[in-house]
């Protein structure tokens, strides 16, 4: 059925593309691995969003749509401060704290958007059937994405230049060219997911998110303030999403107020992909998209010989997203529900 | 508790004895939103339409309704059951003008620093012009003491609102409501009124600029509010005694109901002018898909976000039937002709949709959902399917429809109106037929318990595959007549943003309710206006979404049942006083040995 | 040939090995009780029969027929009902909608039928709600007259397992799988469902295995008992046999502080 017919088509485009290939059509092997490589920068990314998303659906039980926009929230103000950075020189004088100062302002405000969501929005409603607070992060989503609009505008703002240095290209191991934005990139978030892992795995405080994910009666029946563990994990999610607002704003340098609205569907199919409730699913789920969707419109569709590719991007995203959750809704890597949740 | 409550004292309490975290939270949260609405340039862009010609313009209503909503929620105590309501008093007053005295301080500073600071950059509405709405033409001082006088009165007022009756605070809320209708529905009354020839009286009412006169608001809220105060309760009492008929009776007065809405409607069209028509046609098809929606969302509890698909469905079915301009295969049919198949085509969309979706849970399934929305209109919008559907130029040349000695066409929106009458009224009567059917039944239960429901006996996976099925449906009627009266078809009318719309209609109407998803669709469509199709009043135009997203929230917060509840919600809410009225009806039942109840 | 058979029903989650090799004999018209401690395996044990989720091993014979794996509505269509432990009615459906809605599989008119209001549909319509006050009325007079069109949620306690029994019979089984359907009542509420059972089997011909906990009314009612401990079944027979059996008590009370030698 289904199943079948689109490992068909899969493999058809990839034979497709590698008999391309071979005849020397279609992309170079350097512009293979630019995708390759763009692929994985934004999958990183993708993560670092999907983490928010795994780790409310864990704790509460549904996905918050609203997290694309507090992704979004970061990188908007982000941009303010960098704007005004760059009025004053700093940007440009020394570009690192200059860098530390934006990163910290999306982080706090991403956090902030976050929690007030929380407080204003989810906790009134932590005892209704599931569907109700999803439709509430829809009109949340709504409702910041037209926020933000009324408040700035509807213009894309740019971020200012990079330095070069940072956005030349640098030898790998001599095999490798990748420009120096995306090696900061995969960096900044190997380094943030990793804090994130130890701050789960490690802490007393990870431990009492963990507990809560598992079944929020017991825990609290274990001394466990709930509520502020839950205001924790909204505030983790937010302050991941804050770093990934940065990331993207150095990957793609313009940021408005629909940003937040594709990245954060791809963000959840990431998370689903990985395995919900799962992080290492979420950080693992957002690589793999991330790869699929740099890699995938070019290999499949490209070699089943469809025109314009890089528009169907977001075509192979959505796939992708009704794929997963048709066939395989637990993820790569297994979800980790709650008691209440599991099916 | 003895008849003699009333010798009982309730202790008053003293005036200062007001919750002061209460006052500033509220205040603050006050001083806040008036600055958010003036950030995002609501105060200037209303400003343009006038409620009470010259005094009030909908710009200072738009703001200044807050401070009387905020204080009034802070002098607002939840009365538990059972426990004495506390009595309201001088105290009320003091938090509520208190409440408004820490709003105008925020609001102080909001203004102070928009006059000084240069924000423009960041904050683009806060122009010059803002800043001389905020200080009413004068400096920042006079002003800031001016917004003070203001916010203290308003939150004082919000206060007396509590001490007084309830049914004088309803009928004083009546009396502003209903001048506030008259003044924003202005377009309408006086369309209507030339019609019947009383355009003295609207001449006399409404100003030449816009907005009513001062007298004449005066008159109306004066006359409202004493009919709301002296007929008053007949509404929730008939909406109980409603509730509580027999199901017979009930439906007899029902379709009485419904033929009397019906005949308004027919009616309406014929008095009011071509862009009103419009509007009314715009609601129309909207209200087509709430219909279709609410089978699937409502009736069977199915959230699905990508809705609109069918509707592009059934809009791009019939450009590439009828249009002699569609590329590659034009069959260039009549309308009628192709009406059929593109249903059938919708049927089987349905059936696409469903399938994958039979075992998913329901959040899952609304992003599965949307996730097909997206990508039906990408693919729509492709160069890839542009031979077929003419990628993002569309398809264009879609023929009005000819109904021999009529011809419904865009250009004339009465003629539309009633095309989407028909097909309105034969939804309803589809969706009312199915809602009281075994297979409504079945929908209900899956709906409340899907496990349960499949212990009955219930074959979800065919109930499921139906909702969707009909919704499809009814969704290709109203896409349908749209690529006909629009006579284009392009892919960016079928965003996710109308799935959004039409699932914020059936909920703020009431979820699986008719009647509601009809005033729901009145509302919102004809008010606010659709994603990009604007309302009565346009200058919801660019924050009708933002509107929507906060109607959506507070919708879930405090009344998910939607505006007008329905008979089963409706009996929730008022089971204690049906169930004490059924006791002291009849007997107690006598048990089989005297057992309990 | 017995109505019902269970042969060897194994049920593993996890690590927990819920049901072990569960064999159950049910002839028509029986009622047969399933008594065992917390936790050894009850529910479960109805859950694989009714379909909620299929045993990983064994055999569910219904008259003959192997329904194992078989989903909970093809189960209920065959003539299998159950009631739940924790009273899962439709809250918000009046307690005749209930009951009708419960007649889905015995019924047949659809969409199209409905849509036309045709004759045939308004028939069974006013056939199905026929029906569902007479079931009603077996409960004598709680759940009926202007009980009928009150929603679920009103109903006291009792009323509601009552309708929890009512809708079950909607279905038109032959055989009605009970769950605990006297938990939470008071020794009067307690003897008239007791009534009800046997009225069920004597009057209704129907086929009964029932969960229990109250041994009063395991030991008025039931022909037969099995006990489960552990999701093994350790003992069966007649009341008086089983609740000497000795390893009975000793599952429910554990064994005594001083064995002797």
């Amino acid at each position: 059925m289904i199943r079948i017919l689109a490992i068909v088509i899969i493999s058809w485009g990839i034979i497709g593309t590698i008999i391309d290939a071979a005849n020397g059509i279609g992309p170079s092997a350097a512009n293979w691995r630019d995708l390759v490589v763009a692929g994985l920068a934004q999958g990183a990314m993708y993560g670092l969003i999907a983490l928010g998303y795994s780790m409310v659906y864990g704790v509460l039980g549904f996905i918050n749509f609203a997290h694309g926009e507090v992704f979004m929230s970061g990188a908007m103000v982000g941009f303010f401060v960098a704007d005004k950075l760059f009025e004053a020189g700093l940007w440009v004088d020394n570009f690192i704290l200059a860098f530390l100062i934006v990163l910290i302002a999306s982080i706090a405000t991403s956090t902030l958007v976050a929690v007030i969501v929380e407080k204003v929005a989810y906790r009134p409603l932590r005892a209704a059937p599931r569907l109700i607070p999803l439709i509430t992060s829809i009109g949340i989503s709504f409702f910041l994405q037209y926020a933000f609009f009324g408040l700035f505008g509807p213009a894309v703002k740019n971020y200012p230049q990079l330095p070069t240095w940072l956005t030349q290209k640098r030898d790998i191991f001599g095999v490798l060219q990748i420009e120096g934005t995306k090696i900061v990139v995969l960096v900044v978030a190997v380094v943030a997911m990793t804090a994130l892992y130890q701050f789960v795995e490690r802490t007393k405080t990870g431990r009492a998110m963990r507990a809560v994910a598992e079944d929020k009666e017991i825990a609290a029946l274990m001394g466990i303030n709930v509520d502020r563990i839950v205001v924790t994990t909204f505030a983790v999610g937010g302050a991941m999403a804050g770093v990934a607002g940065i990331l993207w704003a150095m990957l793609f340098r313009g940021v408005s107020f629909i940003t937040g609205f594709l990245p954060g569907i791809k963000a959840f199919t990431a998370a689903v992909l990985g395995g919900i409730g799962n992080m290492a699913g979420a950080m693992t789920g957002g690589v793999v998209l991330g790869l699929f969707e740099g890699v995938g419109p070019q290999l499949v569709l490209g070699g089943l010989g469809i025109p314009g590719v890089s528009q169907l991007k977001d075509v192979v995203a959505f796939t992708a997203l009704v794929l997963v959750l048709i066939f395989r809704p637990s993820g790569l890597l297994g979800e980790r529900l709650g008691s209440e949740d599991r099916a | 508790m003895t008849a003699s409550t009333a010798t009982v004292d309730r202790p008053v309490r003293s005036a200062v004895d007001v919750d002061w975290r209460r006052v500033l939270k509220w205040g603050g949260l006050m001083g806040l939103t008036m600055a958010f609405v003036a950030s995002i340039g609501m105060l200037e862009a209303f400003d343009r339409r006038l409620i009470i010609n010259p005094y009030l313009s909908l710009g200072y209503l738009a703001i200044g309704w807050i401070p009387f909503a905020f204080a009034y929620a802070t002098a607002h105590e939840e009365v538990k059951e059972g426990i004495e309501a506390p009595v309201k008093g001088l105290r009320d007053v003091v938090a509520g003008a208190a409440a408004g005295l820490v709003g105008s301080a925020g609001l102080a500073v909001f203004i102070w620093m928009i006059s000084t600071f240069s924000l423009r950059d960041i904050f683009v509405k806060l122009s010059p012009v803002l800043v001389r709405l905020l200080t009413f033409d004068t400096s920042v001082a006079t002003g800031v003491l001016i917004w003070v006088a203001i916010m203290v009165g308003l939150g004082a007022l919000a206060g007396v609102m509590h001490v007084v009756t309830p049914r004088l605070r309803k009928a004083l809320f009546s009396g502003v409501a209903w001048a506030l209708a008259v003044s924003l529905l202005e377009a309408i009354v006086k369309d209507a009124f030339d019609e019947v020839k009383l355009r003295w009286l609207s001449s006399w009412a409404y100003n030449l600029n816009g907005g009513l006169e001062a007298i004449p608001a005066i008159v109306i809220a004066i006359i409202a509010g004493i009919v709301a105060y002296r007929y008053g309760g007949t509404i929730p009492k008939a909406r109980r005694t409603y509730a509580g008929l027999a199901p017979e009776r009930r439906l007899r007065l029902s379709v009485i109901g419904i033929v009397l809405v019906l005949a308004l409607f027919i009616g309406l069209p014929l008095i009011v002018g071509g862009i009103v028509n419009e509007l009314l046609a715009n609601v129309g098809l909207f209200l087509l898909m709430a219909l279709g929606l609410n089978i699937v969302v409502g009736l069977a509890g199915l959230l699905d976000l990508g809705y609109v698909a069918f509707f592009a469905v059934g809009a791009y079915g019939m450009a590439v039937l009828t249009s002699p301009f569609s590329p590659r295969f034009a069959p260039a049919l009549d309308f009628w002709v192709a009406l059929p198949i593109v249903i059938l085509i919708a049927a089987i969309a349905g059936l696409m949709v469903g399938t994958p979706v039979i075992r998913m849970r329901g959040d899952y399934l609304a992003i599965v959902t949307l996730g097909f929305g997206e990508i039906v209109r990408i693919l729509f919008l492709s160069d890839w399917l542009s031979p077929y559907l003419g990628g993002a130029q569309g398809i264009s040349r879609v023929p009005f429809i000819d109904l021999g000695p009529w011809e419904i066409k865009g250009s004339n929106p009465k003629s539309i109106f009633y095309l989407v009458a028909v097909f309105v009224v034969l939804a309803i009567y589809i969706s009312w037929r199915l809602q009281n059917s075994r297979i409504g039944r079945a929908w209900t239960a899956m709906r409340e318990d899907e496990d349960v429901a499949l212990a009955m006996g219930i074959n979800t996976v065919t109930a499921k595959l139906l909702a969707f099925v009909t919704g499809a449906i009814l969704a290709s009627f109203g896409g349908a007549i749209f690529a006909a009266k629009v006579g284009t078809v392009f892919p960016n009318s079928f965003s996710l943003l109308v799935s959004i719309i039409v699932l914020v209609v059936v909920i703020v109407g009431g979820m699986g309710n008719i009647p509601g998803v009809i005033v729901g669709a009145l509302v919102l469509i004809g008010v606010l206006g659709g994603p990009t199709q604007p309302g009565l009043l346009q200058e919801f135009q660019e924050f009708k979404l933002l509107i929507y997203g906060v109607l959506l929230i507070y919708m879930m917060l405090k009344r998910p049942e939607g505006l007008v509840p329905s008979a089963m919600r409706s009996r929730e809410l008022h089971h204690e006083e049906l169930t004490q009225d059924a006791w002291l009806a009849k007997e107690p039942e006598p048990a089989a040995d005297g057992g309990t109840a | 040939m017995a109505m019902l058979e269970l042969r060897g029903i194994t049920k593993t989650f996890g690590g927990l090995k819920a049901l072990q090799g569960v064999d159950l004999v049910v002839n028509e018209g029986e009622i047969v009780s399933v008594i065992g401690p917390n936790g050894a395996g009850k529910t479960t044990f109805f859950n694989a029969i009714s379909g909620f989720y299929p045993p990983d091993q064994g055999e569910v014979l219904y008259k003959g027929e192997n329904v194992a794996g078989l989903g909970p509505d093809d189960i209920t269509k065959r003539g299998i009902a159950r009631t739940f432990q924790n009273v899962r009615l439709f809250p918000n459906m009046t307690v005749a909608e209930n009951v009708m809605v419960a007649q889905h599989c015995r019924t047949r008119r659809g969409a199209w039928s409905a849509i036309f209001n045709t004759p045939s549909f308004r028939r069974e319509e006013a056939e199905i709600r026929r029906k569902a006050e007479e079931i009603l009325s077996f409960f004598g007079t709680r759940l009926v007259g202007y009980r009928f069109d009150q929603p679920a949620f009103v109903l006291s306690y009792a009323n509601r397992r009552r309708l929890e029994i009512a809708r079950a019979m909607g279905t038109g089984p032959e055989l009605m799988l009970l769950d605990e359907p006297t938990a939470g009542m008071n020794p009067r509420e307690t003897k008239e469902l007791t009534g009800l059972i046997k009225r069920l089997r004597d009057e209704k011909g129907m086929t009964i295995v029932m969960i229990e906990h109250e041994m009063r009314v395991v030991r008025d009612v039931s022909d037969r008992v099995a006990v489960l401990d552990h999701g093994v079944k350790i003992a069966e027979g007649g009341y008086d046999e089983v609740s000497s059996n000795p390893d009975v008590i000793e599952a429910y009370l554990g064994r005594p502080a001083e064995e002797s030698a």
